[in-house]
């Protein structure tokens, strides 16, 4: 410990892979050996890379329910108030609660706030806006939005072990390591 | 269909001789660079200038003819008594028709997985926003004062404390196209994300990078950020679906609710919905055409994204030609003498030549997509789509002008004859759309470059991680 106290802590380590099935070979290796606190990089959604990393997050379609269910509510309670409270008119005899005619808005208020809940959940959950952070550190990071896949360790993951990690990045074929600055 | 490119697949559609969706030869970083060259190089086409010039000279003929209108009231225009609002709905409602491709393409094609929808879907898109910013013009100007309009159209609290009415069907239709236009922004900026980081990465101009740094929002194609993504935008494709179809639905409700003769019929929600996407799929055919000879995609958008549009096109336009056989026959078998009266005016009234000249341009003229080797060409096919948007807006036109000029009473008719000024703001909306198109063009992946990477058979893990 008092040796590796004196090198400068890092955010982890990057290992760059050249094609998505090597990505996704070496992240299930990574999280079998033992590592949790991992994260891959790649330029186009891959399907099997969320599980290859044990990632799971079932909110957003909840957000997106609650976000319709409110704006329905919304829609509805503004069209009553406004019609039979706040400017009730009389058009024609009808009532002024008739919700027939109160369902376009309504559906289109349930749509608004839904896509509403649908894109900031999105972007709130993954924490985004983030202008920095250290991944972007690494001189070859951006290939990660051409054609370049990456891995990360992070070094608060518990078993995160400069040494050992590397060599099991090495042992994975991956073309490069980098270790990221904070 | 070659959708996912399995091997077999690939061997049928090479049998079958479909033009793939992308042509063979490129690699994720070919596909990456191609694109976004387009946006970053310094060199820009002589054609962009001569016909964003062209746009930009149009636009200001819409802000001469707007200024006119807000000074003057709009008794520029033709509109009269009974035609009381001529060239506003009828423009409002063929810009919002054309905007509803962009959103079928985006997000039904995207549920039904058609891997074809990925080379247009992005300038689809931007269509969609630049239309429905030119319909939103419409209703907000065609008051003459629309700063004092605006508390029957906006439910928010004035000191008048008056409300707006949510019986009407015009005011379904500001909750609906301004819901359709914050939807489509949405939607396109949330697909536009990782492309954005793409440029990013990519932009060798330091103003150009920090610009397009702020908009990418820090995305670095993160497993668990890719994952919230698709889920985020499969959501919003599902929730779009209904939308597009709910929007000209509630446009259609401004006619149907009404009772006059022409309007008051019920197949108007879905004969208007195939209207849109007809119109629709006619613009992004006239966009497509030129765009891909301008800039050399032909290896992004293939014969077979024009063979498909053609198909939608003919379909649609099918449906659409059913929609005017159903309004002559309801007139008939109605028995009503004012029904009867209204489609007999439209066939040989004052105005016979817009329903003429409507039947050629919807019905006739289409059906050369039938033949495959009009398909595939891309002059005629260029030609059949303007036809159809000419034809698209002579149904607006139709619907609008014949069934109000002559309505119950003969004493109320009137004949309606648009003037300089409604020709002015109509071509100076066109003029806008074309500018913000080539604006996006150049500032922007007109082709969205993440979707593309997946069309490549390498992007496909399943078969080797397991094999």
């Amino acid at each position: 410990m008092a040796e590796t106290s004196r090198v400068p802590p890092i955010y982890g380590l990057l290992a760059e892979f050249e094609t998505p099935q090597a990505l996704v070979t070496a992240a299930t290796k990574v999280r079998d050996a033992g590592y949790r606190r991992i994260d891959a990089f790649s330029p186009f959604p891959i399907e099997e890379l969320a599980d290859a990393i044990g990632f799971r997050d079932r909110r957003l379609p909840m957000f997106v329910l609650v976000g319709g269910l409110a704006g329905m509510v919304a829609g509805l309670g503004l069209e009553y108030w406004v019609s039979a409270v706040a400017y009730p008119l009389n058009i024609g005899g009808r009532p002024h609660a008739s919700w027939p005619s109160f369902i376009p808005v309504a559906f289109e208020t349930t749509i608004l706030c839904a896509a509403f809940a649908a894109v900031f959940g999105m972007l709130a959950l993954n924490g985004l806006p983030m202008p920095y952070h250290p991944v972007f550190n690494a001189p070859r990071f951006s290939a990660a939005t051409r054609d370049r896949f990456f891995l990360v360790v992070e070094a608060t993951d518990p078993k995160f072990d400069r040494m050992q990690t590397r060599k099991l990045f090495d042992d994975l074929h991956a073309r490069e390591v980098t270790e990221l600055a904070h | 269909m070659a959708n996912d490119h399995t091997p077999s697949e690939v061997a049928d559609a090479a049998a079958y001789r479909i033009p793939p969706v992308i042509q063979p030869g490129h690699s994720f970083g070919t596909i990456t660079d191609k694109i976004a060259a387009i946006v970053l190089t310094k060199h820009t086409p002589v054609v962009w200038f001569v016909v964003a010039g062209i746009g930009f000279l149009m636009t200001l003929m819409l802000f001469a003819s707007l200024t006119k209108l807000l000074f003057t009231g709009i008794a520029i225009w033709g509109n009269n008594q009974p035609v009381g609002w001529a060239f506003d709905i009828i423009n409002f409602v063929w810009w919002i028709g054309i905007g509803h491709a962009g959103t079928l393409i985006s997000a039904i094609l995207l549920l039904f997985r058609q891997s074809w929808r990925t080379s247009i879907n992005r300038f689809a898109e931007a269509m969609t926003l630049f239309a429905v910013a030119c319909a939103a013009l419409y209703p907000l100007v065609h008051t003459g004062r629309p700063w004092l309009a605006a508390y029957w159209l906006f439910p928010y609290p004035n000191t008048m404390n008056m409300w707006p009415q949510f019986r009407s069907p015009l005011i379904w239709d500001v909750f609906a196209v301004s819901t359709y236009g914050t939807v489509s922004l949405l939607f396109w900026y949330t697909g536009l994300i990782p492309d954005l980081a793409t440029l990013r990465d990519r932009a060798e101009n330091r103003v150009a990078r920090t610009m397009y740094g702020v908009f990418a929002l820090g995305w670095r194609g993160s497993a668990q950020h890719w994952y919230r993504y698709e889920t985020a935008y499969l959501l919003l494709a599902g929730l779009s679906t209904p939308l597009v179809l709910s929007v000209h639905s509630v446009v259609s409700f401004d006619f149907a609710v009404g009772i006059l003769p022409g309007w008051h019929a019920t197949i108007f929600p879905p004969y208007f919905v195939a209207g849109a996407i007809y119109a629709g799929f006619a613009m992004v055919l006239t966009l497509a055409i030129p765009l891909r000879a301008m800039f050399s995609l032909h290896d992004f958008i293939t014969d077979r994204h024009l063979d498909n549009m053609a198909k939608v096109m003919l379909v649609t336009g099918l449906i659409v030609v059913y929609g005017y056989a159903m309004e002559a026959f309801f007139a008939w078998y109605s028995a009503n003498q004012f029904e009867a009266y209204m489609i007999e005016n439209r066939m040989t009234g004052p105005y016979w030549w817009s329903y003429w000249m409507l039947i050629f341009c919807n019905g006739l003229v289409p059906q050369l997509m039938w033949v495959k080797r009009f398909r595939t060409n891309t002059a005629i096919l260029f030609i059949v789509s303007l036809v159809v948007g000419v034809g698209m807006w002579l149904e607006r036109f139709v619907i609008i002008v014949t069934s109000l000029h002559r309505d119950f009473l003969p004493s109320s008719w009137d004949m309606y004859y648009p003037t300089r000024w409604d020709f002015a703001t109509f071509f100076g909306t066109i003029g806008l759309f074309i500018t913000l198109m080539f604006l996006f063009v150049r500032v922007l992946p007109m082709i969205s470059i993440f979707e593309m990477r997946t069309l490549l058979p390498e992007a496909k893990v399943k078969e080797e991680a397991h094999g």
